[in-house]
């Protein structure tokens, strides 16, 4: 079956030629429209509209917006913050950087709709530190943005008003996780908060009730308000409705960004036809498709079991590439849609090398706060480095196992999981390739120059 | 310290950004070092007063997140990424390149005083791999031959600049 046709909803404009970051040129292509409408609803109608779409975040977790919103303490009396993730930590993943570079007001709208629908008076934009460009178009952005009372006091004079500011983190991936991204607005070391009792709808920035959503997600916050919650739903698929963003790196033809309906496409459609397939000579042999520490997928394994397709159970037997790209079908397949992130290797790639990267990583980005998670990460960096550097022992593989498994599920934030998985998925199914390393020491395949 | 006029300008404006002073300890950490170059004992001391707080809450901070520094760095920064995607393109025989152009170890300041490489985390950019960023700017599929070429920028602008 071909590959169906790209849905640009978020990316519409993105690489348009013509198409520049400021206003004026927002505004000629309808910017702030949607926003005015919404201004004149009650916020309690787009909380139920953003509930009805059914939009899932698009920072990792996939959790339900609406959901999220519902959960805010309204009670507390206490002002009620909006942070967007900008910060875009996950290796594999690119897309909020066009949307900050190129389309910053269509964030912009949508952030304020989505603090107006929350009653919220000032939000911020956490974004990496890597991206002084993005911070300051953002920044330019929003002072456009004030001068025309789009942002401020008395949004387009009505009784609204609404503050946003730009926040640049300083290079550390933990302040993509929510509460540390909160701590390090709060001006500290970005140490992940305990959760409970620090939800942030309940004890989030200065212990206020604190929305924390991703740049791409409020983008779409803006489009629910323009098409409807229900309309919304007619896109992508039954619990998994409107568009995603693919970030497809590593070997492939033609790596970039693009922009489908969610789970309307297949892996194999978005890598073979979309992506234009390995490179010349080449078989693709692994894929990570969300983010680095999605488990990775091995080409050849097959997939089996039940899946629901409207009210039915129907049986499902996939290869990699028959899985449909969205957050529920790759979760029963054991890994995640996480960011959108897809890392593609081909057969070039020698496992434990690849391995040893990612492990350098986290190694290198884990917080401390949690033995498991600060020693764990470290020793399994260690383990891959040495097999790497030809210096495997026989227990390696069982040990590096074994590290893996005591990390999750004992650690103050899912920076254990996403540290885990990697090992945990590279061994299951690349185990070969890691068991006898002592003793075959495998020189890497020429093009690989990993480590 | 000697921060510059606008420098000082910019730094009481953005503690009006944040209800609690604290919260302005990244952005204040940011001005001084684009002004000054990095981040002095003296500096944080200085941040610290500014902000009603400890110099401890200063240090624990410039020492958990990698773009602070403690010590200068060479005239122009190359950052290489060094995560898989990048990887998987060709990013360690580029930052091997850049090394070998300036003779100089990641980290450290080449022999000159011109160049500081770093082999840092994803940046972000993952499909254009490899990436580097110099100073500000990202620079996007960077194949050994550009890498060359941008080198041979780097060093035609300290020539530029030593010989008036
Ligand atoms: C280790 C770790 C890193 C994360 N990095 C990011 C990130 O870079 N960007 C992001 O939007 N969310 C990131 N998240 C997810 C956030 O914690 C949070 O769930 C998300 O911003 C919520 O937004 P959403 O509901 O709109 O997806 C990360 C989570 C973890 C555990
Ligand atoms: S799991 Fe890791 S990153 Fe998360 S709080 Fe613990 S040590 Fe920090
Ligand atoms: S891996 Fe290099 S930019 Fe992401």
């Amino acid at each position: 079956m071909p590959a169906p046709d790209q849905h640009r909803l978020i990316f519409a404009h993105i690489d348009e030629p013509g198409y520049s970051h400021d206003l004026a040129c927002y505004q000629k292509h309808g910017g702030y429209a949607v926003m005015k409408r919404a201004f004149a609803r009650k916020p309690e109608e787009l909380i139920d509209e953003v509930k009805r779409s059914g939009l899932r975040g698009r920072g990792g977790a996939g959790f339900p917006c609406g959901v999220k919103w519902s959960l805010v303490d309204r009670k507390s009396g206490k002002p009620i913050y909006l942070i967007v993730n900008a910060d875009e930590s996950e290796p594999g993943t690119f897309k909020d950087r066009y949307i900050i570079h190129q389309d910053p007001h269509q964030l912009l709208e949508g952030t304020l709709i989505a603090c107006f629908a929350n009653n919220v008076k000032q939000a911020y934009i956490y974004i990496r530190g890597e991206m002084p460009l993005g911070a300051r178009i953002l920044e330019k952005a929003i002072a456009e943005a004030r001068a025309a009372n789009l942002v401020g006091p008395n949004i387009l004079g009505t009784s609204y008003s609404c503050e946003i500011y730009v926040h640049r983190g300083a290079g550390a991936y933990i302040c993509g996780e929510e509460t540390g991204l909160i701590e390090s607005l709060e001006g500290k070391r970005a140490n992940p908060r305990i959760k409970p009792p620090y939800f942030p709808a309940v004890l989030g920035l200065y212990q206020c009730p604190t929305i924390v959503n991703n740049v791409e997600t409020l983008c779409h916050v803006k489009h629910i308000a323009d098409m409807g919650g229900e309309a919304y739903t007619k896109i992508g698929t039954p619990n998994n409705t409107g568009t995603r963003i693919f970030c497809v790196s590593g070997h492939v033809q033609r790596p970039g960004y693009y922009e489908f309906e969610a789970g309307k496409i297949t892996l194999g459609q978005l890598l073979y036809e979309v992506c234009g397939g390995p490179l010349p000579g080449r078989a693709f042999k692994a894929v990570i498709p969300g983010g680095s520490s999605a488990k990775i997928l091995r080409f050849g394994e097959r997939f089996k079991g039940k899946r629901k397709v409207g009210a039915e159970l129907v049986d499902y037997d996939w290869g990699v590439e028959d899985v449909p790209m969205d957050f529920d079908s790759l979760g029963m397949i054991g890994t995640m849609g996480g960011s959108g992130g897809v890392i593609v290797m081909d057969d070039s790639v020698n496992m434990v090398e690849a391995l040893a990267n990612i492990n350098a990583f986290y190694a290198h980005e884990s917080c401390g706060q949690c033995t498991p998670c600060r020693e764990g990460s470290l020793w399994m960096k260690k383990i891959t480095t040495r097999m790497v550097h030809g210096t495997a022992r026989a227990e390696d593989a069982a040990l590096l196992k074994s590290v893996a498994d005591q990390i999750p599920g004992r650690t103050i934030c899912a920076f254990g999981e996403a540290c885990s998985w990697p090992t945990q998925s590279f061994l299951a199914k690349f185990g070969d390739e890691f068991k006898n390393y002592s003793e075959t020491k495998q020189g890497s395949p020429a093009p690989a120059t990993l480590i | 310290m000697n921060l510059q006029p606008t420098t000082l300008q910019k730094i009481d404006e953005v503690i009006t950004h944040y209800p609690v002073k604290r919260s302005a300890t990244l952005p204040l950490l940011h001005l001084v070092q684009e002004d000054l170059g990095w981040i002095s004992p003296e500096a944080m001391e200085w941040i610290a007063a500014k902000l009603e707080l400890q110099p401890i809450n200063i240090y624990e901070v410039v020492t958990f997140y990698p773009m602070f520094r403690q010590k200068p760095i060479g005239r122009r920064h190359i950052k290489v990424c060094r995560t898989l995607s990048c990887a998987l393109t060709g990013g360690y025989k580029v930052c091997a390149e850049f090394q070998k152009q300036f003779g100089s170890q990641p980290g450290a300041v080449s022999a000159d005083g011109e160049v500081t490489i770093d082999f840092v985390e994803c940046l972000a950019s993952c499909g254009t791999g490899p990436v580097v960023m110099i100073d500000d700017d990202l620079h996007v599929k960077v194949d050994l031959a550009r890498a060359q070429q941008l080198s041979a920028q780097i060093k035609a602008g300290a020539k530029a600049r030593s010989t008036p």
